[in-house]
């Protein structure tokens, strides 16, 4: 961790982070750098605060101790306007989408450039046909959200997300509950999307095999501690038991099959009476 | 967003029946058409006892009504109630000499001030004092009376 | 007992923390409502769905109202002899009451319990984050659009269901029952002040309007994120709602009507 700590080309950089919900610590003391122009994934098992950790970044919540900064602003002590402006260069891929119901493919497109442009219409539209082109959704414009599959309006999402032309985009669990192609077709939007526009994407994920085919560098989170980091193959060959379990998702391991109870026979064996 | 016509259209027509129901409230059902922005002018009298007059209690003429009692005070010399009345600025020709009584509509009614014109050829002005007034009727007063007399007579 | 006591706490403080949630979300859309008025179109989407879609729902109860009205109050009157004075009231009993308050608790279920469903599901699609994260502030963008609309809306409604509840009154009263049609009118307008009954009338439903959309956009934006938070948080706005206009009422009609 230490030789990527000093590195100016950091975008995002975490520092001693930690945060907690009710009287679970969700992250202990952990620090995290993402890299300029890197695609930089945050892989752990389910219920680690990897969402948590995006909104960290977002500034949508706040942590206890420690610090996040984000292009050289500390998120959390931006005064409200600049944090707004902070955001308006970093797009957020939500798990569902997020796209407004009661509007179309296209005026959710649209949307960003219409709050925050005074652009003309005409421009707006050519804009809103570039993005949609780009994901490969141009045909569907007239579509409401509710008309599309999962993955569709992913990529509507992602979409909006580049309209304002960020410099960074979040991504949350972007290949959950996605069918092969859909999964196939949104790896290689992220990867030829951070190319072509020199973005700087941060992944939350723990579909390992898509995620490592995309990432340049991996930080695994297990238990509100950073487990392992390092590029793909060195996350692949590592040596601890627990990070073969998770990247090979192995029934029985580190973590085992059983929620922790007490002796199986004990419990067949006793009277029912209830504890 | 979709800017639909009908939606602008249903929203304008909305507004426009909100309007015009609370314009009707305003206007059918309660007094304002009656005096409010219509002008008037004000007159006095001195009373007795103004009995249960209230503020904006009908003031009228031959049973037609001209205008309301816009306020009852105690004048702190003479004991007797002043009660100031606007009326509306069509009927001018009162004469100076009209008597003001405070009468009840029905058993149980309402008290309201009735104006009973005389001869004089002069007329009241604004601010102008009507001299000879009736004080109320009050019910017990009467019965008492009533009983006083019959009482006297047998004897 | 002391596992109730214990409980009792919990829950003071719970309704204490949403209580002052609810203040600080209350302040929250007051200070976007500019942000509103410079952007009118929002507010007359808002005023369509608040306004027009609970528009038959209010006109239609308004006439059935206004008719019990005529109906309950000519059998009573008329043991007295005082047919004459129906209009006075069914109108003071419309546009003191009934108006505002029963148009309050229609539109507390049919717009506000609608507005919370929508809000939390916004909130449970990510919707309202996904907007912070584009740099647009849900509460100026969506709340605060919402809540001035139904402020608008509802005095609005509340004068149409007391007019069309007088002219309900006054079919059933004159159409059906005989009573003198100019009588209807004439006594009701001796009676009725500008003032103290049209505007407090108004006044009160503004009042409604104002409380009513504000837990009904409160709770969905506090509901639970998940499709039970939300139909929970729409029962909860139906029944505070009600509460809160009932309890509203009484204190408005003491302070309005009190001194007479």
């Amino acid at each position: 961790m230490d030789n990527r700590i000093h590195q100016p080309n950091n975008l995002v950089s975490i520092r001693n982070l930690t945060f907690s919900r009710g009287d679970k610590k969700i992250f202990d003391d952990i620090s995290l750098d993402f890299e300029r122009g890197k695609i930089t994934a945050i892989m752990g098992p389910s219920g680690t605060g990897k969402t948590t950790l995006l909104k960290l970044i977002g500034g949508q919540l706040y942590p206890e101790t420690g610090s996040i900064t984000v292009d050289g602003n500390n998120v959390h002590q931006l005064p409200r306007k600049r944090l707004y402006e902070l955001r308006k260069r970093i797009g957020m891929l939500f798990q569902s989408g997020a796209l407004l119901t009661d509007m179309s493919v296209y005026d959710n497109v649209a949307f960003p450039l219409r709050e925050h442009t005074r652009l003309p219409e005409s421009m707006i539209r050519s804009l809103v046909l570039m993005k949609l082109q780009a994901v490969g959704l141009r045909g569907a414009k007239n579509l409401s959200p509710s008309q599309l599959s999962g993955g569709m309006a992913r990529r509507v999402a992602l979409a909006r997300a580049i309209a304002l032309d960020p410099m960074m985009i979040l991504y949350d669990e972007p290949f959950t509950g996605q069918d092969p192609i859909s999964m196939g077709v949104l790896v290689h939007l992220i990867k030829s999307l951070n190319a072509a526009l020199g973005l700087t994407s941060i992944i939350v994920s723990h579909d390992v095999e898509e995620t490592s085919a995309i990432a340049d560098y991996i930080y695994v989170i297990a238990d509100g501690k950073v487990v392992d980091h390092g590029t793909p193959d060195a996350i692949k060959n590592s040596s601890s038991a627990w990070i073969q379990q998770f990247m090979t998702g192995a029934a029985d391991g580190p973590v085992h099959f059983h929620y922790p109870a007490k002796d199986y026979i004990d419990d067949l064996l006793s009277t029912g009476k209830r504890y | 967003m979709q800017h639909s016509n009908t939606q602008d259209t249903l929203v304008g027509l909305f507004v426009a029946a909100g309007i015009a129901g609370l314009f009707f409230l305003a206007l059918q059902v309660s007094n304002l058409s009656s005096f409010s922005n219509k002008a008037s002018y004000t007159i006095s009298a001195n009373f007795a006892n103004s009995g249960g007059l209230k503020v904006r209690s009908p003031v009228s003429v031959a049973g037609v009504k001209i205008g309301q009692v816009s306020a009852i005070s105690l004048d702190p010399k003479s004991y007797q109630s002043v009660v100031t009345m606007s009326i509306d600025a069509a009927y001018n020709q009162l004469p100076d000499d009209t008597t003001a009584s405070v009468f009840t509509a029905g058993l149980l009614g309402e008290q309201y001030v009735s104006l009973e014109p005389g001869g004089s050829d002069t007329f009241l002005k604004d601010n102008g004092k009507i001299d000879i007034t009736q004080p109320a009727i009050i019910l017990e007063k009467a019965i008492g009376q009533f009983l006083f007399k019959a009482a006297e007579e047998k004897k | 007992m002391i596992e109730f006591l214990q409980h009792l706490g919990n829950g003071t403080l719970t309704s204490f923390g949403k209580l002052g949630r609810g203040s600080r979300f209350l302040i929250q859309i007051l200070s976007g409502l500019t942000d509103t008025l410079a952007r009118p179109r929002l507010l007359v989407n808002q005023l369509y769905s608040v306004g027009v879609l609970s528009f038959m729902l209010i006109s239609i109860s308004g006439l059935f109202v206004g008719m019990v009205l005529g109906l309950q109050g000519y059998y009573t009157l008329s043991d007295f002899g005082a047919e004459e004075t129906l209009g006075v009231m069914v109108a003071a009993s419309l546009v003191r009451e009934l108006g505002p308050v029963v148009s309050a608790l229609l539109f507390a279920g049919r717009a506000g319990s609608a507005l919370t469903a929508e809000i939390g599901l916004m909130k449970a699609t990510e919707q309202l984050s996904g907007m912070e994260m584009m740099a647009i502030d849900p509460i100026k963008r969506i709340i605060s659009p919402r809540f001035l609309a139904g402020c608008i809306a509802m005095p609005l409604l509340a004068g149409l269901f007391s007019a069309i509840g007088i002219i309900g009154g006054e079919l059933i009263g004159s159409g059906m029952l005989g009573v003198d049609d100019g009588a209807y009118w004439s006594q009701m307008q001796a009676k009725l002040d500008f003032q103290d009954d049209i505007i407090n009338g108004v006044l009160k439903s503004i009042a409604f309007g104002f409380v009513s959309s504000w837990i009904a956009l409160f709770e969905g934006y506090d509901a639970i994120p998940t499709s039970e938070g939300v139909s929970r948080a729409t029962t909860r706005t139906v029944v505070n709602s009600a509460f809160s206009i009932l309890g509203l009422d009484f204190i408005l009609t003491a302070l309005m009507f009190g001194d007479n």
